[in-house]
């Protein structure tokens, strides 16, 4: 039946908006594919982390809302986000406490200090991988085949490894990631096996493919910014395509180094963090060519084979300058005067 | 100290211990103003050399010993100095010491010695030390000031040991050198780096803050 009453009703008229848990949530859906392919390649190792990491931040923000006596916000997903992120960023077969001890550290030093989430001035997973890194420099660049035969079957013996206690390496694959492979020993992985994730790395770092699916299902959505994957990836493809045509035996061609190591992961899903990166669209160009600069020069002329992490990190700490640095000139001011 | 603290209302010895102002001297700088978690004076070496209990121990003995004779100095002299070159005397003064300190600790250990390096010469730019020369041993009586001294002193020691003795038993398994876990021990690298110190003294405000509050609240 048609009801022939005309409503009239005050601005706004939107009745539901988009609020921080469906975004969240939608981040974790783009984010499932590529997590379940790190289970399917790399096995219980990777789900072990995965699990462990998530677990770790869900229950570090509950405790800390808690003993601050503020109503829990796990609800907004973004903790078992932070978790899921730090988990893909870690090799599969990671002793757990030292996945754990990441995820604490993650929310408590990464967000909660700051005053919890949209406060942080750093992505809070890369936080806590860059402290395992600097605290764990073995365990984390201890890798594990991909496709092991047994990969359902059995955990690598490093993973249930006593908290405080040195992980055994027994089990642990000697061979190189890609990256340190062309680093140290300049081989060159062919590039359909770095797209398709047919390689050694971290547990949510291999398959490119996936991961540029899921950033495509939230640009769709609306909610990531696409400049921010975009002025990445293209800053990196000019910068080593053009030191390939200068010199192609020194440095790596540019599909290599778009594909290889943690790029794709860190350009799609960290570097896009909401609270850590610039919102006027040419300081998010600035931010993400800046990024795209340091990743190629850590990883040519820097001591370590990776270099995004500490990429966003830099990038996370200018986004709120970088928005100040290109702000428009108030219309009737005087071009000199300093800001109060 | 316990007692005394506790006493604070009582009477006899310990009440009129507890209660007279020299002993307020003393005291204050082991908790209320503890120089570390409170006044964060002498961050330079809390920072550096607190990477080892052995070595922040050493360090905060030092720094107190320079202190203590400082202060001494400082406050005999203060009627003689002349003000406008107040600040050139009390670096001279401790500078003095630090060198008497620094030859001292490498006939003692070359290997202390080589830890703290150049942290040792660095306690005359302290400003820990020059704080309480300036504001409180160029105003007070020797005797005031020794108290002073002692107490800002083992307040330091106190603080660069609580520091050294975290990062020691996360970045190395020990305490003074004496393992405290299983021989397959993971060290945590971090927290003998400069990172650690950071970390750890960022920890020890944040616990000493939230007390206060809670304290406060009360």
């Amino acid at each position: 039946m048609f009801k022939k009453t005309l409503h009239i009703s005050t601005s706004p008229h939107l009745t539901k908006g988009i609020g921080t848990d469906d975004i969240m949530r939608n981040v974790v859906w783009a984010m499932l594919p590529v997590a379940l392919y790190s289970v399917w390649s790399f096995g219980l190792g990777a789900l072990v982390v995965l699990a462990t990491s998530t677990t770790a931040c869900v229950l570090t923000e509950h405790f800390l809302a808690k003993i601050s006596k503020k109503e829990s916000t796990i609800s907004d997903w973004s903790a078992a986000i932070t978790g899921l992120l730090l988990g893909l960023t870690l090799p599969p077969g990671f002793p757990m406490w030292m996945a754990f001890l990441g995820g604490v550290v993650s929310i408590a030093l990464g967000k909660f200090v700051f005053g919890g989430l949209g406060y942080n001035v750093f992505n809070p997973a890369l936080v806590g991988r860059a402290f395992l890194q600097a605290a764990f420099p073995v365990a984390i660049t201890t890798w594990h085949p991909v496709y092991a035969p047994d990969r359902f079957t059995t955990v690598p013996s490093a993973t249930f490894t006593a908290p405080f206690m040195e992980p055994s390496t027994v089990d642990a694959f000697s061979g190189a990631t890609p990256l340190s492979a062309f680093k140290f020993d300049h081989v060159v992985t062919n590039s359909y096996d770095l797209a398709l994730g047919l390689i050694p790395g971290s547990t949510g770092e291999t398959c490119a493919a996936l991961i540029l699916l899921g950033g495509l299902y939230l640009i769709a959505r609306n909610m990531m910014n696409w400049r921010i994957p975009a002025s990445i990836l293209l800053t990196v493809f000019l910068l080593s395509g053009a030191l390939y045509l200068a010199n192609k035996e020194a440095y790596p061609s540019p599909d290599f180094m778009l594909f290889s190591g943690g790029l794709m992961l860190g350009a799609v899903f960290m570097a896009t963090d909401m609270v850590g990166s610039p919102v006027m669209p040419a300081a998010v160009w600035l931010y993400g060519a800046l990024i795209g600069v340091l990743v190629v020069v850590i990883r040519i002329w820097g001591g370590l084979p990776e270099g995004v992490m500490y990429a966003i990190l830099l990038g996370n700490a200018v986004a709120p300058h970088l928005d100040n640095l290109i702000r428009p000139r108030v219309y009737g001011t005087v071009k000199t005067a300093k800001k109060s | 100290m316990s007692q005394l603290t506790k006493d604070k209302t009582g009477e006899g010895f310990w009440g009129n211990l507890a209660n007279s102002p020299s002993t307020n001297e003393f005291l204050k700088g082991l908790w209320k103003e503890n120089p570390v978690f409170v006044q964060v004076l002498g961050m330079c070496p809390t920072l550096a050399v607190t990477n080892t209990a052995m070595n922040g121990l050493a360090m905060g003995l030092a720094t107190t010993f320079v202190l203590l004779m400082s202060n001494i100095l400082v406050s005999s002299l203060r009627n003689v100095i002349p003000k406008q070159v107040r600040i050139a005397s009390y670096i001279l003064i401790i500078a003095t010491f630090v060198t008497m300190t620094d030859y001292a600790i490498q006939a003692i250990s070359v290997d202390l010695s080589k830890a703290l390096g150049a942290f040792i010469s660095l306690i005359v730019v302290n400003c820990l030390i020059l704080g309480r020369a300036e504001a409180f041993a160029s105003k007070n009586t020797v005797g005031k000031s020794m108290l002073d001294a002692l107490g800002m002193g083992f307040g330091f020691v106190i603080g660069l040991l609580s520091l050294g003795a975290v990062r020691e038993i996360l970045g190395n398994g020990s305490i003074f050198g004496i393992p405290v876990f299983p021989a397959s021990f993971q060290e945590w690298v971090i927290m003998i780096l400069p990172p650690g110190g950071f970390f750890t003294l960022a920890m020890w405000l944040m616990f000493f803050n939230h007390r206060k509050q809670k304290k406060a609240a009360l």
